[in-house]
């Protein structure tokens, strides 16, 4: 399982890490061998055989609609990293 | 009285808290006192909470003063550094998060600052909890106390280091494929990842939901009981906690294992032991045979697969957990100029570290069109075989055994060179996280000078007999009063 440098870069655009070019080429590399090993997964017959998405058997669960405060605003507040007063100050959107 | 830390554990110094012969100030005090002793060498701390430690001190001895209080009352403990503590920084070891003070705490703190534990401080960790040595830490690594130029294991390698060393009595990490029985392995302490959804998640910064949890690093195992009884429980926080009642996991502690059926399956005794590893093993399943339990060879055949199903679900559900790690909200944000785009890759770019790049970009590839059936899909039904395979085993065996890791703690920068190498140190360890069934590591003897664990498998929510093998063993045997010369 050979990845190219421009997958890498299509999977790096993805998660939204920025790279270096020779950071790419290392991940490329390392990517590469890990996926190798994968490779006898896909010896195992799963015909059939439904995924686990979970250790437990939990379905969905439900609750009481009401009101709780879960904390105080000013805390959650005092961890952005860039603010004005009370609003939370985000970069350009567009160009 | 001056109370010597470095080998007290949880319900010694609970006694003696209780008979009036200490205090919670004194064991505080003689517990920093420890952490400044030592901590050079070891480095288990990412933030020593000294004066919050004397502060929660009085207050227990206040509460002590009153009557009979909770039984870790009073009692010095670290939290690794990935589960929240409101006020005090909690970092998960990342230049992500490193100036990050929660808000809020996580369950499993609060359970324990309602006994009057006291917090020395927030355990170190490979970074977000992945990796198996510590040296992922984005400040800096642990070492092993049982010898300063290996690595502790990992991913709570602060832990364990931290509680061999003496520098708590006892402390809370968290397991997504190995993290509290490997470093617990390492450096010769008890630890135990309970059943999933056992204990809330509520409050643990998420690696990998579907598996991680939180459990016990303790000297022995009755203080892992003790532990985890403060801890388990339902949490209508957490929505994959389980709705049962926890029982007092001490109270079922007899030493009794006559016709427990003792299950050794042969994929855990594999080719790539150490020896040394193995010889520890072999004698700690003859322990078990001496004491009346039944022992019988067993098969677990997909287990050779665990590894690769790990690392394809957990980086998976890691790339989406830490899609929240974006510079706006919390966490570090670029300096960098440029568009909302740009500076979020900017952000992870500087924010995360070499190995959590690595799963992040894992985890997306198997996540993305044209991969998602032939990875992480496939891993999923791969998960259901060994999910199923588990539980026809336990119809036939109570506990099963192997060794924790394949080897005893190797040299720091050893495996740093090859991520692969690293990821094959929970090759044992794994599977009990893919099944969500509970697992404890207990020392088990010595190879080479260095600490060998021995593992114990149960069944879903059996902690009891995983807990009752693990005491038997313990009483029978006396390699948890083994400490090392620091």
């Amino acid at each position: 399982m050979k990845l190219t440098s421009e997958e890498v870069r299509h999977i790096a655009l993805l998660a939204r890490v920025g790279m270096t070019d020779q950071e790419i080429q290392v991940m490329r590399d390392q990517l590469s061998n890990t996926l190798d090993h994968f490779q006898s997964l896909q010896e195992v017959e799963t015909e059939g055989v439904e995924p686990t998405g979970h250790a437990a058997d939990v379905t969905s669960i439900m609750r009481e609609d009401r009101l709780e405060t879960s904390g105080d605003r000013a805390d959650f507040l005092a961890g952005v990293p860039r603010r004005e007063g009370d609003l939370v100050r985000v970069r350009p959107v567009l160009d | 009285m001056s109370v010597d830390v470095t080998k007290l554990t949880a319900h010694d110094a609970s006694r003696l808290l209780a008979s009036g012969d200490t205090s919670a100030l004194e064991l505080t005090q003689a517990t920093i006192e420890r952490i400044s002793s030592v901590e050079h060498l070891t480095g288990s701390f990412v933030t020593i909470t000294d004066d919050l430690a004397l502060e929660q001190a009085d207050q227990a001895d206040t509460r002590l003063g009153l009557g009979p209080s909770p039984t870790l009352t009073g009692i010095p403990m670290q939290l690794k550094d990935n589960i929240v503590t409101k006020d005090v920084l909690t970092t998960c070891s990342s230049k992500m998060l490193k100036d990050f003070v929660p808000p809020y705490n996580s369950t499993v703190a609060a359970k324990l600052f309602d006994q009057n534990a006291v917090l020395v401080g927030k355990g170190n960790l490979d970074e977000f909890a992945m990796g198996s040595s510590t040296e992922n830490s984005a400040f800096h690594p642990t070492h092993n106390p049982w010898d300063i130029s290996r690595v502790p294991g990992g991913s709570s390698g602060g832990p364990a280091a931290a509680v061999a060393s003496g520098e708590a009595v006892y402390a809370l990490g968290s397991d997504t494929g190995g993290s509290i029985r490997q470093p617990a392995a390492l450096c010769g302490v008890v630890g135990l990842k309970p059943t999933y959804g056992l204990v809330s998640r509520y409050g643990l910064i998420a690696f990998a939901s579907s598996l991680d949890q939180i459990g016990p690093l303790t000297k022995d195992v009755t203080d892992c009981a003790l532990v985890l009884s403060a801890i388990a429980g339902h949490d209508p926080k957490d929505s994959t906690s389980i709705d049962t009642e926890a029982p007092d996991y001490t109270d079922l502690l007899t030493g009794d294992i006559k016709g427990l059926r003792v299950g050794v399956p042969k994929e855990y005794f594999v080719e790539g032991i150490d020896p040394g590893v193995g010889e520890v093993v072999n004698k700690a399943i003859d322990v078990l045979s001496g004491l009346g339990a039944t022992v019988d060879e067993t098969s677990l055949p997909h287990t050779p697969h665990a590894m690769a199903v790990y690392y394809i679900v957990a980086p998976s559900e890691a790339s989406a957990n830490l899609a929240r790690y974006d510079g706006v909200k919390y966490g570090y944000s670029t300096e960098a100029p440029g568009t909302m785009w740009e500076a979020l890759e900017h952000t992870r770019q500087e924010g995360f570290g070499p190995e959590v790049k690595r799963r992040i970009m894992l985890g997306t590839y198997a996540l993305s069109a044209g991969y998602y059936d032939a990875y992480y899909k496939k891993a999923q039904q791969v998960r259901t075989l060994i999910r199923q395979e588990f539980n026809e085993v336990f119809e036939k065996f109570d506990v099963l055994v192997s060794p924790t890791s394949p080897s005893v703690a190797f040299k720091i920068g050893e495996k740093a060179h090859d991520p692969y190498t690293m990821y094959l140190n929970d090759i044992f360890t794994q599977p009990a996280n893919i099944a969500g069934i509970p697992a404890i590591s207990v020392p088990a003897g010595l190879s080479e000078g260095l600490p060998v664990g021995l593992q114990l498998m149960a069944s879903h929510l059996k902690e009891d007999t995983l807990l009752q093998t693990a005491y038997a063993y313990e009483q029978a045997t006396d390699w948890h009063t083994l400490h090392p010369d620091l």
